[in-house]
């Protein structure tokens, strides 16, 4: 077979497979609606607030409930020392007060 | 038309076989350049998620949660506040809420412990997370110990919460309010934090206003801000992301760079070759236009694809040691799939675009030269 012929091949088939993953992502949302909709009971039966992404500090498990002082919570010159503290940006609302 | 679909095919065959004589080269190159969309694909793909399905079920969350501040920190809330804060307009329902952390030094684990007063629980009973129940090897009927006050707590695990909703609950401890008082030695009368359910959501932005002007050392968490921190988490500018933003960049500079200021001394002689044999300018760019495309169109395919098996199908498993830190406990979720087709788009042009710009230019240079000039 022509290199020309394998590239169009190797082509259509990455184009299909791209479309596959829009067509999984679709189906997937569909069977997820259930599971969601638990989520989001538990989420208000429990009034829970955010997403148990990081457990390691109170201000990156609680994210949205994190103050201003969470950083520097030993001492005023103590600076955040968990990991997570540098992916998680601080609540928008603490930012735009 | 068919003439010119077969021209194409032969300079694609030209190009793939120049291609294949180096090898090495280009299958690094490819390599490369799959990581890099790999690593921004991945990035796209969780964070689009993730932002997603936390709004989705945050949207329950409580309309208004009130903190009490002391000292700039969250502060135990008396009971009477509730009083204190007197008939609000539009506010249905106000809850005091137990609530705290709780550290386990034998497994270095930080769990959520809440006391809902909606759960018939006894002072023995306690239903846990699915992360901790997986971290410690706890099954229903099983005894879950807490150690507080030079004391140890026993209970029975009643239930453990649905592990599909582990994103939201993997280190949650719900035990009974007397029980938490005793561990955590809480007084009566005082709670964590106040909730609030307010009728109208276009009141509550009112209501948090009225209830700081009676109590101004609460501070109300509305759930429109919650949903606000959710959205804009992992945005460009923080941390981690920045970074892999900035080593992208860095690395499409790089592959750039590499070929805009000139050819290998291989390629020139290619290109001469090809002038002198009979080869106009125009075919030598259009091949060069293919290289580019093979290049660049295979590495994003092949890093998107990868990227989203990675995300969707291996619980997004490289991202875990950077979000857990130093954490024991890491929720074992499979992110629904939601693709935003712009970024999608915006990624496909910025791997495609400038690599085959980079790619044409030097060369247009070099193909309208002469060739016996670059022959030499």
């Amino acid at each position: 077979m022509r290199n020309s012929s394998l590239f169009l091949l190797f082509l259509v088939a990455g184009l299909l497979f791209i479309l596959m993953t829009v067509m999984d992502a679709v189906s997937q949302q569909d069977m997820a609606r259930e599971s969601l909709k638990r989520r989001a009971t538990l989420v208000s039966e429990l009034g829970l607030s955010d997403l148990a992404l990081s457990t390691e500090a109170r201000y990156t498990r609680h994210l949205s409930l994190a103050d201003r002082h969470s950083a520097f919570q030993d001492h005023p010159t103590s600076f955040d020392h968990f990991p997570s503290g540098s992916i998680f940006l601080p609540p928008l609302h603490l930012a735009n007060d | 038309m068919i003439e010119f679909i077969r021209k194409q095919a032969y300079l694609v065959d030209f190009t793939l076989s120049s291609l294949l004589r180096r090898k090495g080269k280009n299958f690094g190159l490819l390599f490369v350049y799959t990581l890099i969309v790999f690593m921004l694909a991945s990035v796209m793909l969780f964070t689009h998620s993730l932002k997603k399905e936390a709004g989705i079920i945050l949207q329950q969350s409580p309309e208004i949660i009130v903190q009490r501040l002391v000292a700039g920190r969250h502060a135990l809330i008396p009971a009477d506040y509730i009083e204190k804060m007197g008939r609000l307009r539009g506010v249905t329902s106000k809850k005091a809420r137990l609530w705290g952390y709780f550290y386990n030094p034998v497994v270095k684990a930080n769990y959520t412990v809440m006391a809902p007063d909606h759960l018939v629980l006894t002072t023995t009973e306690v239903i846990i997370g699915a992360g901790i129940a997986r971290t410690i090897g706890l099954d229903i009927g099983d005894y879950f110990t807490l150690r507080a006050n030079n004391d140890t707590f026993s209970f029975q695990v009643k239930d453990i919460l649905d592990k599909h909703s582990e994103l939201v609950s993997t280190d949650l401890v719900l035990i009974s309010q007397k029980a938490f008082r005793v561990i955590t030695g809480i007084p009566e009368g005082q709670f964590t934090d106040i909730v609030l359910s307010v009728r109208n959501p276009r009141e509550v932005r009112k209501v948090a206003e009225k209830l700081v002007q009676k109590l101004p050392d609460v501070r109300p968490v509305l759930r429109e801000e919650i949903l606000r921190t959710y959205d804009s988490i992992f945005s460009w500018r923080q941390g981690i992301v920045f970074v892999l933003l900035v080593g992208a960049l860095m690395a499409f500079v790089i592959f750039a760079w590499d070929k805009a200021p000139g050819l290998s001394a291989e390629e020139k002689r290619e290109i001469g070759i090809l002038k002198a044999i009979g080869w106009e300018s125009g075919d030598i760019l259009r091949m060069k236009f293919w290289e580019g495309i093979i290049i660049s169109l295979s590495a994003f395919m092949l890093g998107y694809l990868a990227a989203y098996l990675h995300v969707f199908y291996s619980s997004a498993v490289l991202f875990e040691p950077v979000l857990k830190g130093w954490a024991t406990l890491y929720p074992q979720f499979r992110l629904v799939p939601f693709i935003d087709g712009l970024q999608i788009a915006t990624l496909f042009f910025f791997t495609i675009f400038p690599y085959v710009v980079a790619t044409i230019i030097p060369i247009w240079k070099a193909s309208v030269t002469d060739p016996d000039a670059i022959m030499r």
